[in-house]
């Protein structure tokens, strides 16, 4: 296991990016790892497509991840799952997508078909890399699926070394009171 | 993190995971800056969120939102010339505004000094254009500084500000998008006491601030030589870092994020295949000794910086002053002067340089179907999209509509393609009335949203009424700033430090001598369509006032309320798929769903992940069958969907 770890994140502008984001690197500090990275911020956050980058391990360099060399890539939508994972994921990579469907401006005019959960899957086959569909039955809130999609992370061990505690110190660093109680509850 | 805004001004070192922009307000404290300013633009507003994070009672300086950039930047020069440190931030559209102003600066003497820090777009992430500032840097005799990281966004902001009082002058620090929201962890120094001496320092007998016919010369001179002043700073090992490499005979020359990029294409190299490496934190005026000896026997020496050939061309100039024999690579066709030097184009770009050392970029996967595409587009509620979709009712075909910036500007998308042309803050009214010219067949209706009105519409609207222009103006009022995160403006009754006078938009236009004005929420669809009918049809500059809070604010504060309670519409069994709701008035909470055995019939349902249960939506079915999903939901008991009935919750007056 090489010490360094690029993460891709995309979603829908007002999922939550950049909670999922600044979560994930928080938890990586707190467990000691150096991070470098980086949002999209601005025009993109009125219901485009919005992105943030992290990188795990100390070296210098840009806070950017390079086109399709992302070890992880986190999806909250599954039609930027499968742009995400075209653009971002290396062959042998790990996509973990929240499987929730915002339709983008050609689907909802019927001008494209919506993307599949199939679709998504056979991307991953062809580039040997392993779907993870995240989808959480019952979430109190939509505004929680990106801590749905945390609690799966802790699970799995990813990225290595931020351990679920780490995760936790986290939530507790960005947010407080019932919504802090309520997003430990879903990370469990 | 929760307690940002007391780390920001702790005394003791701390080391905190930031973005750029926050390690700069950090910089400000630390600094000792007194008085801070800016309008704003991405890339920059996270500093002002950065400074709001502190509890006001222990903001160390003074802090405004003016205007507009050029105001801000003026308030931060006053402030300046009377001894206070000061620093203005915006973006790079921004500086064109503050020009005026801007480029007289160096002709000052700033005993407080100043630092303008600029948040540059390449890659045009948020802005209307790309244009590269290192431009300005040399017409206004200024220096400017250029950090990548957000840890030298931090230094540099240090040095850029003890450079500015040191020199008594103003000097630029020049981020990028990508410099702005970078985040890592950065190692923060201690907090000097403050300065209690805050006596007004303004002394127009030591300096001819006065800069008019022959007293130019003088006051340029001392800005030329003070250019070359920060050329000996610059050429020390803080603004040009040799980094070493094995093959002394190549060379790469980086500024700005490109730094960052090449760093990453060279990392896999071995030792002895790497070129030598320039790393340059101040572009103008350009350490010409620094770059002269590290073209010193290097046979060939490559220049990587975003946008234009600036550093290049000063760097093949100074090569053929000196007779030297080393080959400049700079850019290679207009490609290289086109977007962001990410990591993959920085290597797309070395390896047509040096095809041997540097393997191409993959691209994204090209085989099977991408994703559609997803164009930004206004929120759920949005009460824009109500104007757009009533507006378009009222125009024909070919009347011409004029768009101004802000959020209002995504109407030129489908399904509304209103605002047709754009060229900068404030522009609408008077390119609306050139537009009008020699024109009695196609109307013109121009767009322009309230923030945008007090920045830079005023001139534009006073000429219409001035010059009798035949224009008709929307003002979609929305209460905010909302593009940029919802700063408050001169109509909000607000600024950043508490209550203001609210400068009332109709006010504002009957002082100006406007005399057709009609107002109405945006909300009532068939009202607006109605005003904007008969203002068209009337001679003359007319406005039309469109109003309706920005629902994206108003729906996260009523979230923050206790006893909130989730409204949603849904389609009920009237729907006869007209597709009303989805074509035409476009709000992203209609989705397409398959239903049926094989999923072969196509229905129209509401996200609830989207909805906010507004309500616009109701009046546009033609068959009524938008209903609220529950009870004491939106427009319950206010019959079906009629004009106006559908208020949005807790909604406004």
């Amino acid at each position: 296991m090489s010490d360094r770890y690029d993460i891709y994140m995309a979603g829908v502008g007002g999922q939550g990016i950049g909670f999922l984001a600044q979560a994930l690197a928080f938890a990586a500090d707190r467990a000691g790892i150096a991070i470098r990275g980086c949002d999209t911020h601005g025009l993109a956050q009125r219901g485009g497509v919005v992105s943030s980058h992290l990188r795990l391990g100390a070296r210098p360099g840009s806070p950017l991840v390079a086109v399709r060399s992302a070890d992880l890539v986190i999806a909250l939508e599954r039609h930027e799952a499968l742009r995400a994972a075209r653009d971002y994921l290396k062959p042998g990579g790990t996509l973990l997508w929240y499987d929730v469907s915002w339709q983008p401006l050609a689907v909802r005019l019927g001008k494209a078909d919506s993307v599949s959960r199939e679709e998504i899957e056979e991307e991953c086959r062809l580039t040997l890399s392993i779907s993870v569909r995240v989808f959480a039955e019952a979430l109190p809130d939509p505004r929680m699926q990106n801590a749905a999609v945390i609690a799966e992370l802790a699970r799995l061990g990813l990225p290595p070394g931020i351990r679920i505690d780490d995760y936790r110190s986290a939530f507790r660093d960005l947010l407080d009171g019932s919504v802090l109680e309520r997003n430990l509850a879903v990370l469990g | 993190m929760k307690d940002l805004g007391r780390e920001l001004v702790s005394e003791g070192p701390f080391s905190e995971v930031v973005i750029g922009n926050t390690a700069l307000v950090r910089a400000m404290v630390e600094g000792g800056v007194e008085v801070a300013t800016s309008y704003p633009g991405s890339p920059t507003p996270e500093i002002a969120d950065a400074i709001r994070a502190i509890p006001a009672s222990e903001r160390p300086f003074y802090f405004e939102f003016s205007t507009n950039e050029k105001v801000a930047l003026e308030v931060a020069f006053g402030a300046a010339i009377n001894g206070r440190p000061s620093t203005v931030f915006f973006k790079s559209v921004g500086l064109n505004v503050a020009a005026d102003s801007f480029v007289q600066l160096s002709l000052m003497d700033i005993p407080g000094g100043m630092v303008v820090i600029l948040g540059d777009d390449p890659g045009a992430n948020s802005s209307q254009n790309e244009q590269d500032n290192r431009h300005y840097a040399r017409l206004a005799c200024l220096p400017m500084i250029e950090p990548a990281t957000a840890a030298e966004a931090y230094s540099m902001f240090l040095e850029a500000l003890r450079l500015a009082r040191a020199k008594r002058t103003a000097v630029i620090l020049r981020m990028t998008t990508h410099v702005c929201h970078a985040k890592e962890k950065v190692a923060f120094g201690r907090r000097p006491a403050p300065c209690l001496d805050r006596s007004p320092r303004f002394d127009p007998e030591a300096w001819n601030y006065i800069p008019l016919g022959a007293a130019v010369h003088p006051l340029k001179r001392r800005a030329l030589a003070r250019l070359e002043e920060f050329r000996a700073e610059f050429e020390g090992p803080s603004f040009a870092r040799r980094i070493a490499g094995g093959d002394a005979s190549r060379g790469v020359l980086a500024a700005g994020t490109a730094r960052l990029s090449l760093l990453d294409a060279l990392d896999p190299l071995p030792h002895e295949d790497r070129p030598e490496v320039l790393e340059l934190l101040a572009v103008h005026p350009l350490p010409r000794k620094a770059i002269l000896e590290f073209l010193a026997g290097k046979s060939e020496v490559k220049i990587l910086e975003e946008l234009d050939p600036i550093i290049e061309e000063a760097v093949k100039a100074f090569a053929y002053d000196r007779t030297l024999s080393v080959r400049i690579i700079g850019k290679t066709d207009a490609e290289e002067m086109i977007g962001e030097y990410l990591p993959d184009k920085t290597r797309a770009i070395l390896a047509a340089t040096w095809p041997a050392l540097f393997p191409p970029p993959l691209a994204p996967r090209a085989e099977g179907r991408p994703a559609p595409p997803r164009p930004p587009q206004l929120c759920p509620g949005c009460g824009h999209r109500s104007a757009f979709y009533a507006i378009k009712k009222a125009l024909a075909a070919a009347d011409i509509t004029v768009a101004d910036i802000g959020c209002h500007t995504l109407g030129y998308l489908p399904p509304y393609e209103m605002g047709r042309v754009l060229l900068s803050m404030g522009h609408s009214t008077s390119t609306a009335a050139g537009l009008s010219l020699f024109n009695s067949t196609r109307r013109v209706l121009c767009f322009i949203g309230d923030s945008t009105f007090f920045h830079a519409g005023l001139p534009g609207i006073v000429n219409a009424v001035f010059n009798s222009h035949n224009v008709t103006l929307v003002v979609m009022e929305n209460g905010t700033t909302a593009m940029t995160g919802h700063q408050d403006h001169p109509g909000a009754g607000r600024n950043f430090n508490g209550e203001a006078p609210k400068i009332g938009i109709r006010a504002a236009l009957e002082g100006l001598g406007v005399t057709d004005i009609s107002e109405v929420d945006a909300y009532k669809q068939a009202e607006l369509a109605r005003l904007v009918r008969e203002a068209l049809a009337r001679p003359g500059f007319k406005v039309v006032i469109a109003r309706h809070p920005c629902m994206l604010k108003h729906d996260r504060e009523a979230r923050r309320r206790p006893g909130f309670v989730e409204r949603h519409v849904r389609v009920g069994e009237r729907c006869s798929r007209f597709r009303e709701c989805i074509e035409r008035f476009g709000c992203p909470s209609f989705q397409i769903e398959a239903r049926g055995p094989a999923g072969q019939w196509k229905a129209i349902a509401v996200s609830r992940d989207l909805c906010i249960g507004d309500g616009s939506c109701r009046q546009t079915c033609p068959t009524e069958a938008i209903v609220p999903d529950d009870a004491g939901g939106p427009g319950s008991g206010a019959g079906s969907g009629a004009e106006g009935a559908v208020p949005p919750k807790g909604g406004r007056a």
